[in-house]
């Protein structure tokens, strides 16, 4: 972690891949481009709630949310290679871990009321010791079966959830999700700080970029540890992994109980944006946004997973730009050739398939190919 | 008796579907190596065409099905052809990762085809009951079953007994050395993309037929096919017909008997039960009843 922070001279000479250590080589942002860049990107997002309206900033925080659960995710699938269709699950019980520890008792539904700082962590946790109990199943198929068994827990889970009224509200009802009350600090009030007039949603996009700068380091670093690699080789070749003493079973529950806290702290984020949860959100459409967000973005890298998450959130603003140019009925009814709602579904469906079958590393494939050209500039390579 | 009588036949019914579905699962699979999430989309397509033929064209039933299974097969070479043939070689999640996109591409498809109408069928069978030892069975389910026996039989004599069958065979056991022996591997791929999607066009008909009428989303229906086939094995048609039976009539028995017996499980239990028995199946038996065990080399 130390690394990160110390600065190699020659980064700053005009000569980035130039190491004379081994602790800038392995630097999370060893090149200087990469430090101004993060630099003027988190500034960007800092003022972007002043200048945007609060649909955009609303969206922004949804964006920061599936890049959360994009991360867990592809940790999980991308880094281990254990597919799951499953998040949806994981990100339900987070949802509703938050909801019973932070909400309100309201309409015959379970709430304690606590603050953030005890609800937060735990509707990571919870999820997280489910998906450990559940793992040592799951780490017995592998591939394809795997998916299979991941897409059954969704519905299975969609059943508990329908069911389980006291905390879920019941199919077709729902309930209200936790209230952001963090150290009795209320996130849903309006602030005024020097002078700058602070609204719920911009706080509320704040709270979730704290949240995604902190979850978006941690992954990065845990990729880089000893577990990280050990993903990589259960990934690559399960059977020599286990030879070399890497406990297959450790490993993968370790990377199913890291995915479910991811989706559980961005379930429980996603109950507050969204304002009111049934328990029919959780289901196989969910977790299909999710493999979208890591296969669009890029499998086995956290940029991606970012890249991926703004990519899908926003695809819907894209569409709705684009149907003033196309033959569509920019309506919800009949009519014209598709509506907005169904080009939006066949633009996710189709670029699911066009990125898998032309560039399969995602657009962060794209991002490096963009950056070699420019790096090996004016040869080839 | 009379109602457990009734309940079995609806399982049997409901099983031969299961089988019709687990059986174009399978076909997809042994070929490629794919799990095709897109089925439950070719289903509704399928369903949709032959409520096409039957209802707005006015053609008999027997004939819209069939022309619904040669529309069907036409868009199932064409997505093989367009979106899966560039996969071939890369891991296999990737493919059925193109397969889940083809499913929602083709799922708008017939969400927009549908447009806000309910999905019928012009069945003859309707809602029509015969009594059997005092039970009131639907006709519907007896079709069900014959039909999904028949067309798996069928499909199993083309495999074993024709030439081209072999072939699919040989792609399926060893895909280069079916090449060195000059068999046109793409074309099988194809055809048996083909061929799984006019079973998936057939099902969905059945599955229908006999119902007053079904939304798009009624495609996740077909979903259940897969613990079918985790059930029977992943690489078996025989597995599939027996494990379509026994989810059909555990669905069944539970929809019949689990609010009387068990009501604390709640409502519609019986549409995670084939999961569950997926799941206990899969710690049990990883391969399923019939399916081939995956050996592992490093």
């Amino acid at each position: 972690m130390s690394s990160a922070t110390s600065k190699s001279r020659h980064t700053t000479r005009g000569r980035p891949r130039l190491y004379t250590n081994y602790a800038s080589e392995m630097a999370i942002f060893n090149t200087g481009a990469k430090r101004l860049w993060i630099l003027i990107g988190f500034f960007a997002l800092v003022i972007l709630p002043f200048l945007l309206d609060r649909d955009m900033v609303s969206l922004g925080a949804k964006v920061l949310i599936f890049a959360i659960g994009g991360i867990g995710l592809n940790l999980l699938t991308g880094y281990a290679g254990q597919v799951s269709l499953a998040h949806a699950f994981f990100l339900g019980i987070g949802a509703y871990t938050a909801a019973v520890l932070g909400g309100e008792a309201r309409g015959g539904v379970i709430g304690l009321g606590w603050d953030m700082a005890i609800w937060l962590p735990l509707a990571g946790l919870v999820p997280a010791i489910v998906a450990a109990v559940i793992a040592p199943l799951a780490a017995r198929v592998r591939g394809l079966y795997l998916a299979i068994l991941t897409l059954g827990l969704v519905f299975i889970g969609e059943h508990i959830f329908k069911e389980a009224k006291p905390i879920t509200g019941g199919a077709g009802v729902g309930r209200a999700p936790a209230e952001p009350v963090f150290l009795g600090f209320d996130l849903f009030a309006n602030y005024e700080v020097f002078g700058i007039e602070i609204d719920r949603y911009t706080m509320l996009f704040f709270t979730c970029l704290v949240i995604f700068v902190v979850m978006a380091l941690l992954a990065r670093n845990f990729t880089r540890s000893r577990f990280g690699r050990s993903f990589a080789a259960v990934r690559d070749r399960d059977i020599a992994a286990e030879v070399m003493g890497v406990s297959l079973l450790r490993t993968k529950t370790l990377a199913f109980a890291i995915s479910a806290f991811y989706a559980g702290i961005a379930g429980a984020l996603f109950s507050i944006v969204i304002g009111r949860i049934s328990p029919e959100t959780w289901n196989f459409f969910l977790s299909v946004d999710f493999l979208a967000v890591i296969f669009i973005g890029g499998l086995a890298t956290i940029t991606g997973s970012i890249m991926g998450a703004i990519f899908v959130v926003m695809l819907p603003q894209l569409v709705n730009a684009l149907t003033r140019y196309l033959p569509i009925d920019p309506g919800v009814g009949g009519g014209g050739l598709l509506n907005v709602f169904e080009l939006q579904s066949i633009i996710f469906g189709v670029l699911i398939v066009v990125f898998l079958i032309v560039e399969p590393r995602g657009l962060y494939g794209l991002w490096l190919r963009v950056r070699n050209y420019f790096k090996a500039w004016p040869f080839s390579y | 008796m009379g109602e457990l009588l009734a309940s079995l036949m609806r399982g049997l019914g409901t099983g031969g579907v299961y089988a019709m579905l687990g059986v174009s699962f399978v076909i997809i699979y042994r070929a490629t190596g794919v799990v095709n999430f897109a089925t439950p989309a070719l289903m509704i397509l399928g369903a949709f065409f032959t409520g096409y033929f039957g209802v707005s064209i006015g053609l008999p039933f027997i004939v819209s099905v069939i022309l619904a299974m040669i529309v069907l097969a036409a868009i199932g070479l064409a997505s093989e052809r367009i979106a899966l043939r560039p996969m071939v070689g890369r891991p296999a999640f990737s493919a059925a990762t193109v397969t889940v996109g083809l499913f929602i591409v083709f799922l708008v498809l017939a969400g927009r085809l549908l447009g806000s109408e309910l999905l019928v069928v012009n069945d003859p069978f309707g809602l029509n009951t015969l009594d059997v030892l005092g039970a009131r069975i639907f006709t519907v389910d007896i079709a069900r079953l014959i039909v999904g026996l028949v067309a798996i039989g069928l499909v199993g004599l083309f495999l074993t007994r024709s030439r081209t069958g072999l072939a699919m065979r040989a792609t399926a056991f060893d895909q280069e050395t079916s090449l060195a022996q000059g068999i046109n591997v793409g074309r099988m791929f194809g055809l048996s993309w083909g061929i799984a999607a006019a079973m998936a066009a057939l099902a969905g008909a059945m599955l229908v037929a006999g119902s007053s009428g079904v939304e798009t989303t009624f495609a996740l229906v077909a979903l259940k096919a897969l613990p079918v086939i985790i059930l029977g094995g992943l690489d078996s048609i025989k597995g599939s017909v027996v494990a379509g039976i026994i989810i059909g009539i555990a669905e069944s028995l539970t929809r019949t008997y689990q609010p009387q017996f068990a009501p604390w499980l709640g409502a519609n239990f019986d549409v995670i039960v084939p999961y569950l028995i997926m799941i206990i199946v899969l710690m049990v038996r990883p391969y399923g009843l019939y399916g081939t065990k995956e050996v592992v080399r490093v």
